[in-house]
Formats: C-alpha cells, sequence, structure tokens
C-alpha cells in the first residue's frame, strides 16, 4: 500500500520546504509548522473556506486566498505573516466579534474557545461596532445539546458533520445572510447517536453540552485518558473529572479506532456513574437486604459456596466486566472445580479455537478498504455507531457497497435489502442467489455478523454457513481478513480471549439458567451480570458483584460493590481483539472496591487463594498464558481455519439492541440516557430551556 | 452612435413579433447548421477576434471563457447554463431579450453548445420573470417542433433546452450559486478553484453565459468578427444593450454602440436629465454594484469598460441609473446597501457581518447621527470586505459606498455636522 507520494516545493515565508502533492495550502503551511487560524476548516470534514480566517498570501494573486481551500503547487511563494493577510485576518475577526456577545465569564466554551484563542492572537482590544448585536433564537436540539444560536459563528462544522458524518440530514442553516441560522430540522432533536460529537466541533460556545452545563470550568478539570466501555468499540475517551466526580467524558482521537467522535452513550452516560451505586456490601436475610461490612459479606457467600458441590456452582459475567476479574473469577471457578460459566449473556454462539474466530478480523480502519460488506443481522447504527460512520465513510469515499441480511434498520447509507430471513445465506453459499455473483467479483469482501444473529437458535447454523461463505468466496486472503463478528459488550472479547467459556461438559448461559430453574444450580456468581433473565434465578443463591443496583442485584443474596469503569485500571478488549487499559479517573464511591480484589479476596476466604497479589501479577500470568496479551500494540489474531458448514434451518432472529441509550447498568442509571430514550419518541417532551 | 443596420436586437421593443416565423424574418436560424458545422475551433477563432466580452457583468473575454471548458467525456459531460437571472438593480435588458428575441437565446445557446460539446443547455431564469419565462418556453416549443432543437435537428447539433425558474434570490445570478440552486441545494456561492469551467453542474464541465452574451453570437458569427470588432473601442468592441433608469425623462432599453458619452447617451435615448443635465448630481453607470460617478465626471466620460474602470467605476451590466439634485445621494447608497445585506448570503463572514455593519453606519449617517471618524472607519470596513470573500458579492457590496465616500465625503461630514450642531444646541 505504500505509494510513492510525490513531493513537491513550496516556499513558506521565505522558507523553502517539500510537501506532498496534493496538499491544501493550509496543510502545507502546518507542515512548515506556521500555525493558521481556522474556524470553518476541520480535517475530517468537507472544506467550506467559509470562515475567511485562514486567509494567506500567494504570490501572483490579487487577494489573499482561503488556505483551506487552495492546492498547493509547485514554487508557490505563500506568504502568512505579510500585512495584506494581518490586516484580513484582523479585519475578519473583527466581523466575527462585532456580533458575537461578550458573555465569556458564563460560556462554558470559555477556556476552550477557538474564538477566545483566535482573539487574543488578532484581536482588537476593543470594538468600533456601535450598534446593536444581533440576538438568535435559542433552538431545540435535544437533551444532549445547549444552544445559544446568539453566539453562533455561521461555519457549519455542525451542520456538514451532521450531513457527512452522522448521517443525518437534521441539522442546517436556513435564512440568509446576517439572519442566517442553524437549527435542527423543525427544531427536534437530534436523533443521531453521534450527535453529541457536534459539541466539540463548535469552534465556539454555541453548542455546549447541555448535562456538563454551567458544572465546570474547563481549566478546573483532571484529564484521565481512558477507555470506553458502552459498546464493543473500545472508542479513547478523556475523562475529565473535578473533586471525584466525573464531569464530562470526550474523545481522544485514535485513527484506528474512533477517528475523533464519540457516541453519545460513550459520551453522555457518565451521570449514571453517580447514581444507583452499590457503595458497600450487602447480604439478604429474612428477604431483606442489609448492609454489612466487607468480611461479613465474604463469609455470608463462603458459607453457601462451600455448602454445595462444585456441580451446583456457576458463574456468570457480564458486559462491562474487565479482563482481570473474569479472569480470577474464571481462576476461582476452576479451583472449586465448576465447570459451569459463561461470558455470554446472550448465548451467542462463538466459537474460541483461534483469536480470528470471534473477532472483527478486518479490524476498524481496514473497513476503508472493503469494496463490498455484507451485514448479517445487525443493527450496525446502534451496535456500534463509531463502526457504522465508519462504514458510511467507505460507502461515500471509498465506494463500499453494502447489503444486508435480518431486520432492516436504517444505517444512514444506502444498503441493498437482501430479506429479512437469515436462511438466505444458504442460498449465497450455494450460489443460486444473485448476490454471490456480487461477492465472487469483490476484491477485498467483507462480512459483519451480529450478536443478534449469533444468540438466535440458529445461532451456530448462521456461524458457520458464513464461516463457509467467507472461505468460498475469499473473505480470507494475502493479509485481508474479511471476516467480522461485530461484539455488543465491552467484556466480551476478553472473556472469550481468557476462556470464560464453559469448561468440558461445562453448561453454557441458557443450560446455567435452565438448571437454576430446575433447581440443580444452586449458586451463581454473577460478575456484573445484569442482561439475564432474573426470573430463573428466584430459588438460587446469588452473588452478584458490580458497581450499580441493577436489575440482578434486587435478586442477589450478597452483594459485593464493585468500582466502574472510570475508577479502576482494568483491560478491555475491542471487537477486533485491540487490548487496551482504562484508567482511573476518580475513586470508586464508598466501600466499593476493585473486581479483580473482591474476587482475590474471596478466594482467600474460600481457602482457595489465588496467587495474585498486585494487578502486575494478573498481568503478566496472562502474558504468560495467552500469546495475545504479551504485546498490546499489536492484535494476534491466531491461525485462520476451515469450519463446516451447517445449514441454516429457520433463520429468524430478533436484533438486540431496541433502546440504543440503555443498554447497561450505568446507562440505565443515567438520567441524560432517560431522557434520550423519551426524546427518541417525542422530541418535544422534555423541557425546553 | 450605433447605425440601424448595426443593431442586433431589431425586436428589442417587441413590435416585430417574438414568434419564430417572425424571429426568422430578422435572420435567427438562418443556417445555423453552417456555423455548427465549422467547428468550435473555428467559432471560438471568430468570437475571439470579435472582442466580445461576457455581458453579465464582469466582462471576461467570452472566448476565453469557452476555451477553459474541456472535452466532455462519457462519465462527465459537458453542460451549458444560461444565466438569466438578471437581479442586478438598474439592469432589465435579459427581460427585453427573453420576451422579444428569445430565439437569439436559443440559437445562441446551440451554437455554443455545440462549441463545447454540451447535449443539454439549462437557462436558469429568475423566478420574478414569469412571463419571461412563458415567453422562453413557447419560443423552446416552437423551436422543438420546428425540429431546431432535440433530436435530428436541422441545426446539425442536437440538443435538449430545459427552463428551470429560480426564486429570486440575487446571489443566484452568480454562477457558482448558480449551480448550487440548479442542483437543488441553497444558492451559495461555491469556492473556486476549482471553476465551473471544470467542475461545474453536478460536477462536470459547465459554461455559464449570460443571455446577452449567446444572444449576439450568431450575429457576430453571421456578420463577422470584424464587423463586431469595428464597433466600440478597442477593448469594449460591439454594441451592447443600455438599461437607462432614474432621473430621466423617457427610462428605456436602448442598443447602443461603446464608446459613446454617457451624456450623449441620456440625452438622444432617455430624453435627458429631468431639469436638464445641469440637474444631473451623480450616476450609476453600470447597475447597483458599480461605484457612484458625480457630474463633473460624467460630463466627458465614455460608456467603455477602460474608460469608466479608470474612473474608478464599472461598466457592469450596462444599467446607467440617472440621479438628479432633488435625491439625497446618501439615502441612494444606503438604500442599495440595505438590499446587499438583505441579499447576503450569509455564507462568508466579511460579507455576512460586514453587509449589515455598513448599512447601519450608512442609515445613522443618512441623518448625520454618526461622528467624522466614522466616515474612515466605513471605508476600512468596505476594504475588509472587498477581496476577502468566497465571490464577488463582497465587492460588489464595497464598492457603492466606496462611491459614495470617494465622491460625496463633504456631503456626509456636512450631514454630521448639522445633526450634531442641533443635538447640542
Amino acid at each position: 500500500m505504500t505509494e510513492e507520494i510525490k513531493k513537491i516545493q513550496v516556499i513558506i515565508d521565505d522558507k523553502e520546504i517539500d510537501v506532498p502533492e496534493g496538499v491544501t495550502v493550509l496543510q502545507a503551511c502546518e507542515i512548515a509548522e506556521q500555525e493558521i487560524p481556522v474556524f470553518c476548516y476541520h480535517s475530517k470534514l468537507s472544506i467550506a473556506g467559509n470562515c475567511r480566517m485562514c486567509l494567506v498570501q500567494v504570490e501572483g494573486k490579487r487577494n489573499p486566498i482561503a488556505s483551506c481551500a487552495m492546492q498547493a503547487s509547485h514554487g508557490m511563494k505563500i506568504s502568512t505573516k505579510s500585512e495584506m493577510v494581518t490586516k484580513a485576518r484582523k479585519g475578519n475577526l473583527e466581523f466575527l466579534l462585532i456580533n458575537h456577545p461578550l458573555d465569556c465569564p458564563v460560556c462554558d466554551q470559555g477556556g476552550e474557545c477557538d474564538l477566545q484563542d483566535i482573539t487574543m492572537a488578532y484581536g482588537p482590544s476593543s470594538s468600533r461596532f456601535k450598534d446593536n448585536k444581533r440576538a438568535v433564537k435559542n433552538k431545540n436540539f435535544g437533551p444532549l445539546i445547549k444552544t445559544e444560536m446568539t453566539r453562533c459563528i455561521h461555519c457549519t462544522r455542525c451542520v456538514r458533520f451532521a450531513t457527512e458524518v452522522a448521517g443525518a440530514e437534521e441539522v442546517g442553516a436556513f435564512g440568509r445572510g446576517e439572519d442566517m441560522e442553524i437549527s435542527s430540522y423543525l427544531e427536534q432533536a437530534v436523533t443521531s447517536e453521534l450527535s453529541g460529537n457536534m459539541i466539540d466541533l463548535c469552534p465556539v460556545g454555541a453548542l455546549t453540552s447541555k448535562p456538563y452545563a454551567f458544572k465546570a470550568r474547563s481549566w478546573e478539570l483532571t484529564p484521565t485518558n481512558s477507555i470506553d466501555v458502552m459498546d464493543a468499540v473500545g472508542s479513547n475517551i478523556r475523562v475529565d473529572s473535578k473533586n471525584n466526580e466525573v464531569m464530562r467524558i470526550l474523545p481522544i482521537a485514535n485513527e484506528a479506532v474512533n477517528e475523533e467522535w464519540l457516541s453519545d452513550k460513550a459520551r453522555f452516560s457518565y451521570d449514571g456513574l453517580m447514581t444507583q451505586r452499590l457503595d458497600r456490601p450487602y447480604i439478604r436475610q429474612d428477604g431483606k437486604l442489609k448492609a454489612v461490612e466487607w468480611h461479613e459479606a465474604f463469609i455470608f457467600a463462603a458459607k453457601e459456596i462451600k455448602k454445595h458441590n462444585a456441580d451446583e456452582i456457576a458463574a456468570l459475567s457480564g458486559d462491562l466486566a474487565d479482563v482481570e476479574s473474569q479472569f480470577c473469577l474464571k481462576e476461582l471457578m476452576d479451583k472449586i472445580g465448576s465447570l459451569h460459566r459463561d461470558c455470554r449473556q446472550d448465548g451467542a454462539f462463538l466459537p474460541m479455537d483461534e483469536r480470528c474466530d470471534y473477532l472483527f478480523n478486518t479490524t476498524i480502519e481496514s473497513i476503508e478498504q472493503a469494496d463490498h460488506c455484507l451485514i448479517v443481522g445487525s443493527n450496525v447504527r446502534l451496535e456500534a455507531p463509531i463502526i457504522n460512520a465508519r462504514i458510511r465513510k467507505s460507502t461515500l469515499h471509498h465506494g463500499l457497497k453494502v447489503a444486508y441480511v435480518g431486520p432492516s434498520a436504517d444505517l444512514t447509507y444506502k444498503t441493498e435489502s437482501l430479506g429479512d430471513k437469515l436462511s438466505i445465506l444458504n442460498k449465497i453459499l450455494s450460489g443460486s442467489h444473485a448476490y454471490a455473483k456480487t461477492l465472487k467479483e469483490a476484491k477485498n469482501p467483507m462480512i459483519i455478523i451480529g450478536q443478534g444473529a449469533l444468540a438466535s437458535p440458529d445461532g451456530e447454523g448462521i456461524y458457520k454457513t458464513c464461516r463457509a461463505i467467507a472461505d468460498k468466496y475469499g473473505f480470507v486472503h494475502d493479509d485481508w481478513n474479511g471476516f467480522n463478528i461485530l461484539h455488543t459488550a465491552a467484556g466480551r472479547v476478553g472473556g472469550l480471549d481468557i476462556g470464560f467459556t464453559p469448561g468440558e461438559k461445562g453448561k453454557d448461559t441458557r443450560k446455567i439458567l435452565q438448571a437454576a430453574e430446575r433447581n440443580e444450580i444452586k449458586v451463581v456468581y454473577l460478575l456484573g451480570a445484569d442482561e439475564i433473565d432474573e426470573d430463573a434465578l428466584k430459588n438460587t443463591f446469588v452473588i452478584y458483584q458490580g458497581s450499580h443496583g441493577d436489575k440482578a442485584a434486587h435478586i442477589a443474596n450478597v452483594i459485593f460493590p464493585a468500582a466502574a469503569y472510570t475508577e479502576k485500571e482494568a483491560l478491555y478488549v475491542n471487537t477486533e481483539g485491540r487490548i487496551q487499559q482504562t484508567r482511573r479517573a476518580v475513586f470508586p464511591p464508598g466501600e466499593a472496591k476493585e473486581d479483580w480484589k473482591i474476587i482475590r479476596a474471596l478466594s482467600e476466604i474460600l481457602h482457595k487463594k489465588l496467587p495474585y497479589d498486585t494487578r502486575k501479577d494478573i498481568l503478566s500470568k496472562l502474558a504468560k498464558t495467552y500469546p495475545a496479551y504479551k504485546d498490546f500494540s499489536r492484535i494476534e489474531k491466531g491461525q485462520w481455519h476451515e469450519i463446516k458448514a451447517i445449514e441454516v434451518r429457520r433463520g429468524m432472529m430478533t436484533l438486540p439492541i431496541n433502546n440504543y441509550y440503555q443498554t447497561n447498568p450505568v446507562a440505565r442509571a443515567s438520567v441524560t440516557m432517560a431522557k434520550c430514550t423519551v426524546g427518541k419518541k417525542d422530541s418535544k417532551s422534555w423541557e425546553k430551556d | 452612435m450605433l447605425k440601424d443596420k448595426d443593431r442586433i436586437f431589431k425586436n428589442l421593443y417587441g413590435t416585430l413579433g417574438a414568434g419564430l416565423k417572425d424571429a426568422q424574418k430578422r435572420g435567427d436560424w438562418d443556417d445555423t447548421k453552417k456555423y455548427v458545422t465549422k467547428g468550435s475551433s473555428w467559432i471560438i477563432e471568430e468570437i475571439k477576434k470579435s472582442g466580445l466580452r461576457g455581458r453579465g457583468g464582469a466582462g471576461f473575454p467570452t472566448a476565453t471563457k469557452w476555451g477553459f471548458v474541456p472535452k466532455p467525456t462519457k462519465e462527465k459531460p459537458a453542460y451549458l447554463v444560461v444565466n438569466a437571472d438578471e437581479s442586478e438593480p438598474g439592469t432589465c435588458k435579459d427581460r427585453d431579450i427573453l420576451r422579444h428575441e428569445p430565439h437569439k437565446v436559443l440559437e445562441g445557446s446551440v451554437i455554443t453548445a455545440s462549441v463545447i460539446g454540451a447535449r443539454v443547455a439549462y437557462i436558469y431564469i429568475r423566478g420574478e420573470y414569469f412571463h419571461e419565462a412563458n415567453c422562453l418556453q413557447s419560443a423552446i416549443d416552437e423551436a422543438y417542433d420546428a425540429g431546431l432543437l432535440g433530436k435530428n435537428t436541422k441545426t446539425g447539433w442536437d440538443m435538449d433546452i430545459y427552463i428551470h425558474r429560480g426564486a429570486g434570490a440575487y446571489i443566484c445570478g452568480e454562477e457558482t450559486a448558480l449551480l448550487e440552486s440548479l442542483e437543488g441545494y441553497k444558492g451559495m456561492p461555491r469556492l473556486k478553484p476549482p471553476f465551473p469551467a471544470v467542475v461545474g453542474l453536478y460536477g462536470c464541465p459547465t459554461l455559464v453565459n449570460n443571455v446577452e452574451t449567446l444572444s449576439v453570437v450568431p450575429s457576430i458569427l453571421r456578420r463577422g468578427a470584424d464587423w463586431h470588432r469595428s464597433i466600440g473601442t478597442e477593448q469594449s468592441a460591439g454594441p451592447k444593450i443600455f438599461c437607462i433608469s432614474g432621473h430621466v425623462n423617457t427610462p428605456c432599453n436602448v442598443e447602443e454602440s461603446f464608446g459613446i458619452s454617457i451624456k450623449e447617451m441620456i440625452e438622444k435615448h432617455a430624453g435627458g436629465v429631468r431639469g436638464g443635465w445641469d440637474n444631473l448630481l451623480a450616476i450609476i453607470p453600470g447597475g447597483s454594484t458599480t461605484p457612484v460617478i458625480p457630474k463633473n465626471i460624467c460630463d466627458k466620460i465614455t460608456l467603455d469598460y477602460e474608460s469608466l474602470m479608470k474612473a474608478q467605476s464599472g461598466l457592469g451590466t450596462g444599467a446607467i441609473i440617472v440621479i438628479d439634485k432633488s435625491a439625497d445621494i446618501l439615502k441612494v447608497i444606503t438604500r442599495i446597501a440595505k438590499f446587499y445585506m438583505h441579499e447576503s448570503c450569509g455564507q462568508c463572514t466579511p460579507c455576512r457581518e460586514g453587509t449589515g455593519w455598513m448599512w447601519r453606519v450608512l442609515q445613522r449617517m443618512c441623518v448625520g447621527n454618526a461622528t467624522v471618524p466614522e466616515i474612515d472607519e466605513l471605508w476600512e470596513v468596505t476594504k475588509q470586505i472587498e477581496g476577502h470573500t468566497i465571490c464577488a458579492f463582497g465587492d460588489a457590496a464595497a464598492w457603492p459606498i466606496q462611491g459614495l465616500i470617494r465622491h460625496f465625503r463633504p456631503e456626509i461630514e456636512k450631514r454630521i455636522k448639522k445633526y450634531n450642531a442641533i443635538a447640542t444646541a
């Protein structure tokens, strides 16, 4: 892929410099380390050239030119500091400021505002404009985005983001001239799952975070680089905290994963970290939960575990469980002798012979190199908005064609529906379906299989048929692997990696729950597992370890309060198999402890002590046991191998996510996410302030 | 003065009938095939020799513009777009062409389309020109029926012409905004480069020409480049339609040769300035965009690109707006500034914010509620807009005000003093 990029020479401020052919004047200036002030330009969006801040002088041109929109050519003489340039920029900035309110002291953008920064460099100290400033009515953008439209400088970044990246043509500009206003369509809530990014993109305080409004000043916050766990994408985030409270979450640019974007759930569900928290251990006595000390809870649980045969004990791990805790719990269950454990709460069929069996092998970044994509039973938009945006980008800019099998969904880009029954896969495999021809001609085809399909009764058939399709139509060749499992849970791949799955003759989730109903399983250890059918555990002794008093905590007999993802250092593996680490931004509330420590402590009380005293011990053990955990900088995929097809019989399935905003305990505890849930149905129902 | 035999638009006043038969009597569609078959390089050469400059206001050499359009391919066909969005205040020349000489537009379109290889032409007509659009449509229907448009035509160039009616925005007369509007988007000018000649309508090579420019093409080819060259001045060749409005006795459209003195023009064709030449205050020589010139300059100036440029104004669309001494020149320019504020598309900063600023200051200056330094400030604001915008609208908004300050500064100062004297008394 390393094409020789031709270099051209340009002269920037009398200095000769070589830049790649095809770059804009702005990019050339950046290479020459000459800062150019911009408002409307953004590297991930189309070029608008409307702010006129990036004007530079090019020899031979009568007027200054917008550097963001002009391609650099060989021998171009560019001046970024000439009198013409400074005059133009000063004048321009004055224009932007005449109608911009002087409300920086009460503006949430204050301190991280492009207009403030650039005004420091080019701005006049006082205004020559003596007439009244323009005032613009605020717009309703929904529960996430607070608008202060008087501050808007009409850079249209938000409009371009919504139209180009999010694929939600809900934001636009109406009116003309100085009456131009940015608004959502009919002032309805912006329904995109990526809408929060407009806040980051807004160079001024016109669009700010509604939940964060007036909570803190940007310079008071302590940033902590971490990883998001709301889906299996593993978006890189910055957790901004103050006084041991998460104040906001922002994306960190990572081209390989989330580019510069973040999904709304990842960005806004943090208020759930402050509510419904389990902050001390509980035991259930006489049908009522009673707050106790840690050792009492441990002894209470240990007594019950010891009472039963190893075969009557099971463990399930939830969507937000980190690698370390799952590994410890697995080791503990091994020591106890129980083989009944599973990290797949939905019961998805996922073989684990090699890592490539259950990973998003293509990797998110390489979606841009695919030419055909077959989506099997997944609403990618809800299951992984960031990946969906990447697919959309590929369809728009790289000619990717998308077809899908399964229940229909609006994915924001053009798709070809092959039918809603997954049994169509049989026909595609046999070659009798018209789509088979397309696949045959594809160069870099990819298939994305959703958890909904794998969790359906026909999961095994679907998986194996897809594998056979992948083999037959050359989805795997050279350094291309187009076979992808799209996970929805941040903890899932880690669980599969370390084998938090039924041991030999052990029971999987479905069987554990069935056995519990029949009272064959007497004790179930739930490691943050809330997405199961709790009714099945009515007669079972439930040990619940987790951060939130969610569904499963209500039926628990013992509750071990644990840290949430912002409160611990832990490994999470995203759907690509990329191992990343969260960092502690705040301390867990009350008595809550990091997950692996709880299990380690319990093991000691059970006299089955795990040999790990520090997290480092676990990491080195992981590195020794699993090759993938030796080097986090590369993704170990294992050897691709053939799996024989099984026919898909019925092929009925349901999509796993109905309500995007409330898929896990943290999100369910979040008031913001609740507002979004309501806002989806009726955008006018929450308060308009 | 233009001789009658040199007139291109014989039916400018609608006295001879606009239908196909009448048009043919006047020579339209006469052996069009002959010129089409001579090929594009011959036509371009001929037009180049004739010295034809775009009649839409900018006065760009037409043949040069045609030469920019690359050869169409199967993936990227070329388009011809006829700019009939005549919105410049004071201008109504295209209007008379569209309703009285529509076949000249069509024939010119066919010949020009053959030059760039376009099989489709769109005529983007101003929404307010309802009657004109109807006239044009019936001319198009006639041409189809007569086998002049469509398939297997008598002209030797098969093509279709469609009318697209605008919604009345001034900015849609800017060629890239026009293309945006034609594509169904908001009429906002595009960044240039790339120019529409290379990346235009639907990303394809597109030639955008004014109605008048295209209408004169067939006549130039028929009568010869030298004939066109012989009329007018060195840099402004040929006859052109001028629109005289304002404080004259008989406002009119008239076809006249370049280089005629403005005084002669007004006195011969428009019945003179109301109350006599000495009652003249100033003239806006080429549509509201062009800076105003006061009487002392008008006394001797001729109507052509070069001399008006020298007088720091411009020929623009050839719309002469006459202002006599009964008018308040400040009010006139303020009204023009308001127009530009209202018509600014709002896309780029200097124009969006600057046009409103200028109008507000002018409004106060009209009554004298300002300070003398503010006049310089206003001048600076116009300079901050000029040349810094995406399209030429910014310049267009700045120039009238620059003209005002350049020639009527004493008047503004007088008014400020008077106001302040009353205010402090």
